[in-house]
């Protein structure tokens, strides 16, 4: 049922699964996209909810504790008048020893509809995916160092909503972009939909070795990295990063990496400031920068609802 | 089959418009649906010189064939500027024919508010309701036969017009 081996698109070439930026036609995108400016009208109203998803079960199942994707995916399916159904799965069957694929088909046999995977290994939703009935939808909420594509639309959504047009504009992502899903999957979609620049800039041991292989500038100096970039994209530090030999300290991070005033004057004067979040204030950004007038930190996680609205009622309808 | 001929939509237009104007008031609201609707609740606004602005609605997340044909089509969001609890609407489409639209429509509306009353203004009324609804303001009847729709548009001038497409 697979087109060209793509497993995230069906016969039609339209998305049944949602599982990686990589691959997908900036078509795609761009209806995911506009699908979910219409939504954000809804978002607003009186009565914030549409029929669209009636009857239908989803299962948000967490393999990897997340509050904000979890929240936001489970208010996306309400406002589609979906039932939702939370799992986290690491505190009960797969203590009792369970596999993910005894799991998904036990809850496949419950009728669900579509399952919202979060996942500590690359590739377990690509796993869950192909041994699913064909209709069931999957879609990735996250998986090891691989994709977090809702994360990566949403933050496609936000710089549209600022910035407009992708095809004239330098973007930056800062941090810890060897361990960071969010920059694989923001990288792809920057590039598919035609952003002309994207850098990445962190130290030696935070980049992948082959990250130029992804069509992006590498910067190891913020100097140099921010100057002209008119949306900057902030990445985690994951604190379980911060020993060993990927770093020497939080504050020596944040001497040449953390964004701070100072470094974000660099970029153009109107250049925005994303954060997947959740954000460690000074460590990869600085309070003032966080809560400053170019900070779009806030908006991005309102667009998320809009998005993950999008995508579950796209996905249902093909 | 022969192919029916179309009515000049302009012509209609000033027809529905006469016919709307003895029932309107300065409270009266305009809702168009998306597209032609919404252009024609644009137009009728302007020749009515109605109070209340105008807004317009697109259907896409109320509609009851979601399950079998998904959201092929890019949907527009939905724009109602005034607040409609209590208000006396008048929906405005194109082509009034099976009445699931306006089924799609009203539940959405209610979703705004309540509404003192909903009427119905459509330019062409192609019969063949599949649900009991009924338009109080018609440009024209038309018979059409089962394998054509029919589809307003309009030219970069501004005017409207009609055409015949046949169903794939």
């Amino acid at each position: 049922m697979f087109l060209n081996g793509n497993p995230q698109l069906n016969k039609n070439g339209e998305l049944h699964h949602l599982l990686s930026m990589e691959g997908l036609p900036a078509e795609i995108l761009k209806q995911i996209l506009d699908t979910a400016q219409s939504f954000v009208g809804v978002t607003q109203r009186e009565v914030k909810k549409v029929p669209l998803l009636r009857g239908k079960a989803i299962f948000n199942l967490f393999f990897e504790p997340s509050t904000r994707t979890r929240t936001t995916f489970e208010i996306a399916a309400k406002r589609l008048s979906a039932d939702v159904i939370n799992l986290a799965v690491n505190v009960s069957s797969q203590t009792k020893g369970e596999s993910v694929l005894d799991t998904v088909a036990n809850l496949s046999a419950m009728q669900a509809d579509m399952f919202i995977v979060r996942h500590g290994e690359s590739g377990a939703p690509h796993l869950i995916a192909r041994h699913v009935g064909a209709d069931i939808h999957v879609i990735n909420a996250g998986d090891g160092r691989h994709a977090h594509p809702t994360q990566g639309l949403l933050d496609m959504f936000t710089v549209r909503h600022y910035k407009q047009d992708f095809t004239r504009l330098r973007v930056a992502i800062i941090g810890d972009i060897l361990h960071s899903r969010v920059a694989r999957s923001q990288i792809h979609a920057l590039t598919t939909l035609g952003v002309p620049e994207v850098r990445v800039i962190g130290p030696k041991t935070l980049l992948p070795s082959n990250v130029d292989n992804l069509g992006v500038h590498v910067y190891h100096d913020m100097a140099k990295g921010l100057k002209d970039v008119d949306v900057i994209m902030m990445l985690r530090l994951q604190n379980e990063r911060m020993q060993g030999s990927f770093l020497p300290s939080a504050q020596e991070f944040f001497k040449f990496y953390g964004l701070t005033a100072e470094k974000l004057a660099l970029a153009k004067p109107d250049a925005i400031v994303l954060h997947p979040g959740p954000m460690n204030r000074g460590v990869e950004i600085d309070s003032d920068v966080a809560d400053g007038s170019q900070s779009v930190i806030l908006p991005q996680v309102t667009f998320g609802i809009a998005i993950r609205m999008a995508v579950m009622s796209i996905l249902a309808g093909n | 089959m022969t192919k029916p001929t179309l009515p000049d939509a302009e012509h209609l237009l000033t027809e529905l418009a006469s016919q709307m104007r003895p029932h309107v008031t300065a409270q009266t609201g305009l809702i168009g649906i998306v597209t032609g609707g919404a252009w024609l609740a644009e137009r009728l606004h302007r020749e009515l010189k109605l109070k209340v602005p105008h807004g317009s609605l697109d259907v896409s997340f109320y509609r009851d064939d979601f399950q079998r044909k998904g959201l092929k089509h890019k949907v527009a969001p939905s724009a109602i500027p005034f607040e409609i609890e209590g208000c006396d609407l008048i929906l405005v489409d194109d082509v009034l024919h099976t009445g699931r639209t306006i089924r799609a429509a009203m539940n959405e509306l209610f979703d705004y508010g309540r509404p003192a009353r909903i009427r119905l203004a459509s330019l062409i009324d192609r019969g063949g309701r599949e649900l009991p609804i009924a338009a109080q303001f018609v440009g024209t009847n038309l018979d059409v036969p089962a394998q054509f729709s029919i589809d307003l548009e309009k030219t970069e001038a501004g005017k409207l017009h009609l055409v015949l497409q046949t169903k794939n």
